[in-house]
């Protein structure tokens, strides 16, 4: 029997689709979702200003721009930035998950990217969990490495691939609890983090660059340098 | 670099990505829709012909009919243009509404009512 597959050779479709989980699962995952991004809003207020609000728009419209560009990571697949750690370096972790959070919305109901009923999972898996591993590392990396433009660079890097794994071990999460094929979750959790590694390292890369570039033209839009760093700190230290 | 003068910079860029090298990025599945056929098989239509996977119970999107549905724009039937020009509706849409629902919410210290 044929069961027609929506949306593969056209392959632009680039998130959990409609039917892979079931409704039930998804409309928690939806109020999951939606309780994050109350949250992250209540937060950013404290964030946003003059100068950031602008930044964030414009953060949000380069990952729209960069998640168009699948790249080869094994013959027969793609991969593309999700976007979490880009936006947590460069405007902060509340900010930068509306930012992948806005991306997601508009790929959803202007492209068709995403289904409808699986928006709450696609936006808890690479808005909530992708900024939220991300705020973490970052926070915690800056303080370790160099601080020099390898140090900032290996940061995006690392963030990004254990950002974009852990973003792909949500799905394996959504899927075992309301998965609408009876698959064995090992091997699905083991293809997942196999192709999302080598596409964290994609990410991170394409991340590592612009953060580093945007650090050396103007490194007063940089969050991460802002807050995750004690600057004080440091002259205190060298002096 | 003035401020003004790196957001025209970012915006650009972030045009050119999604207007032209978009265009060029690669066709394949990308890990989750990899993962979610593994185990089918297909035919030359991308039909599941047989087997067990992820992908059995897709469902059409609800907005697929849209006009920029999957990254193409209604009635242009050139895919180069199309895809293009849909990357830079995407890129103003989201600078649009994303800079717009910042700039709301962004705090005032020194409110002016």
């Amino acid at each position: 029997m044929l069961s027609s597959y929506a949306g593969a050779m056209d392959t632009q479709a680039m998130h959990i689709a409609n039917g892979i989980v079931d409704g039930p699962v998804s409309a928690i995952f939806l109020i999951v979702a939606a309780v994050g991004l109350a949250f992250c809003v209540w937060r950013a207020k404290l964030d946003l200003d003059d100068r950031l609000a602008p930044m964030a728009g414009l953060v949000a419209a380069f990952i729209f721009a960069v998640q168009m560009l699948n790249f080869q990571v094994l013959p027969g697949v793609s991969g593309h930035l999700l976007g979490g750690t880009l936006a947590v370096m460069l405007v902060g972790p509340y900010v930068g998950a509306l930012c992948v959070a806005t991306v997601l919305i508009v790929q959803c109901l202007l492209f068709a990217d995403g289904g409808l009923t699986a928006l709450g999972l696609n936006i808890t898996n690479m808005a909530l969990i992708g900024a939220a591993v991300a705020y973490v590392l970052v926070a915690a990396l800056l303080r370790v490495l160099p601080r020099n433009p390898a140090g900032l660079g290996a940061t995006a890097l690392i963030a990004s691939v254990a950002g974009v794994v852990l973003a792909s071990m949500g799905f394996v999460v959504e899927y075992a609890l309301g998965g609408t094929t009876e698959l064995s979750i090992g091997a699905i959790a083991a293809t997942m983090a196999g192709v999302h590694t080598l596409i964290g390292i994609g990410e991170g890369l394409i991340a590592a660059v612009t953060v580093v570039t945007v650090a050396r033209v103007r490194p007063d839009l940089v969050y991460a340098l802002r807050h995750f760093r004690r600057p004080v700190l440091a002259k205190a230290v060298i002096a | 670099m003035r401020k003004k003068a790196f957001l025209i910079a970012g915006l650009l860029v972030a045009l050119l990505l999604a207007g032209v090298v978009s265009n060029f990025a690669s066709g394949s599945p990308d890990g989750l829709d990899y993962a979610a056929r593994e185990g089918c098989t297909f035919n030359a239509d991308d039909e599941i012909t047989g087997g067990a996977c992820m992908a059995q119970r897709e469902g059409e999107h609800q907005l697929g009919d849209s006009p920029l549905a999957d990254y193409a724009i209604a009635g242009i039937d050139n895919e180069f243009l199309a895809t293009g020009l849909s990357g830079v509706a995407g890129v103003l849409i989201t600078f649009a509404i994303g800079g717009g629902l910042f700039w709301l919410l962004r705090r005032r210290d020194r409110a002016s009512s």
